[in-house]
């Protein structure tokens, strides 16, 4: 990747240090350790069961409909989702994951069925993916790790996991394996802080918590403006 | 337009508010509202002041560090394939803004929510170089295809209109036929803007915290506007104030945190992004090229001084959601983008003492923002300090304060003149008295008479020293 282009640097922060009444400091500031750290109590030493029924209780909240399933049930679990949310026309990450949880075929019935469209993301088409998203009904991901406080999936970006599968869609569809749940977005950001410390974060780190929403009339919620209009999860056992 | 709203003067402008009995409605109830959304969110959290006192550490570090962070910062975006752009004006920031529409030759930008761009005015920058640019969060839509009303609200911009009258806007400028209800019209919006968002060759967004340790920036959102913006045009500018920055991810969760809960009451708003650089080798969606924007804008006189705590804020409008003024003027009579409390601390620093003088007055002083700050900002003792500032080196105390401490000076550095005038007092105001109220007072009591009564001076025997004495002698 190109190295990017630095303007007027020097100048602006000789100007910030001569404000703060000292030297230009360029190294040896050091992150505190912070006198408190309460983000580490909430829900601490909670079991993974505890932690999904917190987040199936926060689903309420943000309109998300919440399902549960075990490896053997999530096929069809999966496929009573894609119903609710209209199915019709699907957008999929290519994520190993479908294939560890046994959904090929899952998607290959749905594919067969007349009028029915299916696609996976494929970097070697280029802009087409994006066109096939913005008319996708549903978009299907996996979260990388869910926080069960906030109801949110973390959704790192790569070369087979666009961001648009999540955003351009009608809806929004995530499979959550119960493994990826932490208590709160406190241990998903000491995740991606471990990855800046050891080079570099994925392009787009995405925080979700359920479909798109406003109250910018009259504070009047309204779900569904610019991103999905609904959304599903479904929190999935571990093999 | 600048931090300017308004070219009317301060009085005028709250006369308007004032009056304007939708908004004001509006406005209370949406006081109501969001403080309660506020306390429900914060109560679940355990303990709320050990988050505060984390956040304003936090701050606290990285204001005193600022140079240290965002020198990180910069090298971290420009690793990333990044270009980053220091703006010590609003100007420069414009040019150089301009400089890479023009390189794109791009007709069609596409925004998400960004005050600073508001503070520089970059729209106006940009419209003159003939492009069309869009603002996408539903507020600010509103507002714009509304001939450009200004914003009364830092999270909630277009909290002063109501349903009809948008239903009106919409169906004015675009030609909307369907009712006032609120779901009807957001889904307009969703199909109006759709087009937009995927032909436009920008996509320029504000910046909530950039993260140093990373050169990545984040945004809080709830539409998903800004997450069109910065995943279909093949170039993103970002625009942030300079104090806008954590040092790591961990500090980037705590004020994210805070900032959802205090601004809308929501444990976390429906999208929180924090993006790297451009798109990475074999991403599809993401930009090819990102530009970061670092603006100073008066920032760095404000570093070092007795205010250098009001760079804490991270925009959350805790403290407009609470002020008794605000309730009652609305946001509109503080003639700036950043209204409230907040607005009345800033405001003078950002431009300066002689357009702002009233702001450090329209408040009670009752603390109740300082108490809701979520990065602690004393901004009521703050507000005493420009009153201070103003009355001691600049001699900028509204003419009306002057007049009466200079009148209060002299009658008070005498017991005999003090005397005297308050026991004439009452037959010079008798004659503006009715029943016992004052109700349409001369001078300085009119500015109090306008908005409620003036009990009537008491006379001779029953005011306060005679009192004193009678009951001192065992009397009532």
């Amino acid at each position: 990747m190109a190295v990017g282009t630095v303007h007027n640097k020097d100048k602006f922060l000789n100007k910030i240090a001569h404000s703060l009444g000292r030297e230009r400091k360029t190294s040896g500031v050091v992150r505190p350790e912070w006198k408190h750290l309460p983000q580490y109590e909430v829900y601490k030493g909670m079991s993974q069961d505890e932690l999904a029924h917190h987040l199936e209780d926060q689903c309420q909240r943000i309109h998300t409909v919440c399902k549960r399933a075990t490896s053997q049930t999530l096929p069809n679990v999966l496929k009573e989702a894609i119903e609710e949310l209209g199915g019709k026309s699907i957008v999929n990450w290519d994520d190993p994951r479908f294939e560890e949880y046994n959904l090929t075929k899952t998607f290959e019935e749905f594919a067969s069925v007349e009028g029915n469209e299916l696609h996976v993301w494929d970097p070697n088409l280029g802009e087409e993916n994006i066109k096939f998203a913005e008319r996708a009904n549903i978009g299907i991901t996996f979260s990388d790790t869910t926080l069960a406080e906030s109801g949110t999936v973390m959704l790192l970006s790569d070369k087979g996991k666009g961001r648009s599968v999540s955003l351009l869609p009608a809806t929004h569809l995530v499979i959550i394996p119960k493994s990826t749940i932490v208590p709160r977005m406190s241990q998903a950001a000491t995740k991606v802080h471990k990855m800046a410390q050891a080079g570099r974060v994925p392009s787009c780190v995405n925080f979700i918590s359920g479909p798109s929403n406003s109250a910018d009339i009259e504070l009047n919620l309204v779900v569904g403006v610019h991103g999905p209009i609904k959304a599903t999860y479904i929190i999935v056992e571990d093999k | 337009m600048g931090i300017k709203t308004s070219d009317d003067k301060f009085f005028t402008r709250v006369d308007k508010g004032i009056n304007n009995d939708f908004m004001r409605k509006a406005v209370s109830g949406a006081q109501e509202r969001m403080q309660g959304r506020r306390l429900d969110s914060i109560s679940a959290l355990g303990d709320w002041e050990d988050w505060r006192n984390l956040a304003e550490e936090i701050r606290q570090h990285t204001l005193e560090n600022l140079d240290f962070y965002l020198e990180q910062l910069a090298d971290n975006v420009v690793k990333n394939g990044g270009n980053i752009f220091f703006a010590e004006t609003a100007e420069e920031a414009n040019e150089y803004i301009k400089s890479v529409v023009a390189s794109k030759e791009a007709k069609k930008i596409i925004k998400s929510k960004s005050m600073v761009t508001e503070e520089i005015s970059m729209n106006q920058a940009l419209e003159s170089l003939g492009c069309e640019v869009i603002e996408s969060d539903l507020g600010e839509w509103i507002l714009q295809l509304d001939d450009h009303d200004p914003p009364s609200h830092i999270v909630v911009p277009a909290l002063h209109k109501n349903k009809e009258q948008i239903r009106e806007t919409f169906a004015d400028k675009r030609g909307y036929k369907r009712t006032s209800d609120p779901k009807e019209m957001a889904l307009f919006a969703r199909e109006q803007l759709r087009k937009d968002f995927l032909e436009a060759e920008v996509g320029i967004t504000g910046c909530n915290f950039a993260v140093a340790e990373s050169g990545s920036i984040s945004l809080v959102t709830n539409e998903g506007n800004a997450r069109m913006a910065t995943t279909i045009p093949k170039t993103q500018i970002t625009v942030m104030g300079m104090e806008r920055i954590v040092p790591t991810w961990e500090e980037l969760d705590v004020l994210v945190s805070m900032l959802a809960r205090s601004a809308v009451g929501q444990k976390l708003t429906s999208y929180v992004t924090g993006l790297t650089g451009t798109k990475e080798e074999g991403d599809v969606d993401g930009p090819e090229e990102f530009h970061l924007v670092v603006v100073d804008n008066g920032r760095s006189k404000i570093l070092g001084t007795q205010f250098q705590s009001a760079l804490q804020c991270i925009r959350c409008a805790a403290c407009i959601n609470v002020c008794p003024v605000y309730r009652h003027v609305g946001g509109h009579s503080y003639g700036s983008i950043y209204p409230g409390p907040i607005g009345a601390v800033l405001n003078p620093l950002l431009g300066d003492y002689d357009e702002w003088k009233e702001l450090p007055y329209a408040s009670t002083l009752c603390g109740a923002c300082t108490e809701v700050c979520p990065v602690k900002i004393p901004l009521h003792n703050l507000l005493i300090e420009h009153r201070r500032v103003m009355v001691e080196q600049a001699g900028k105390a509204p003419f009306a304060e002057k007049l009466a401490m200079k009148g209060y000076a002299f009658a008070a550095s005498s017991p005999s003149v003090y005397n005297v005038g308050t026991k004439t007092a009452p037959s010079v105001m008798g004659p503006y008295s009715k029943n016992g109220l004052i109700s349409n007072g001369p001078g300085p009591v009119k500015l109090w008479t306008d908005i409620r009564d003036l009990p009537e001076l008491s006379k001779g025997k029953d005011k306060f020293r005679t009192w004193f004495e009678n009951r001192d002698k065992g009397g009532e």
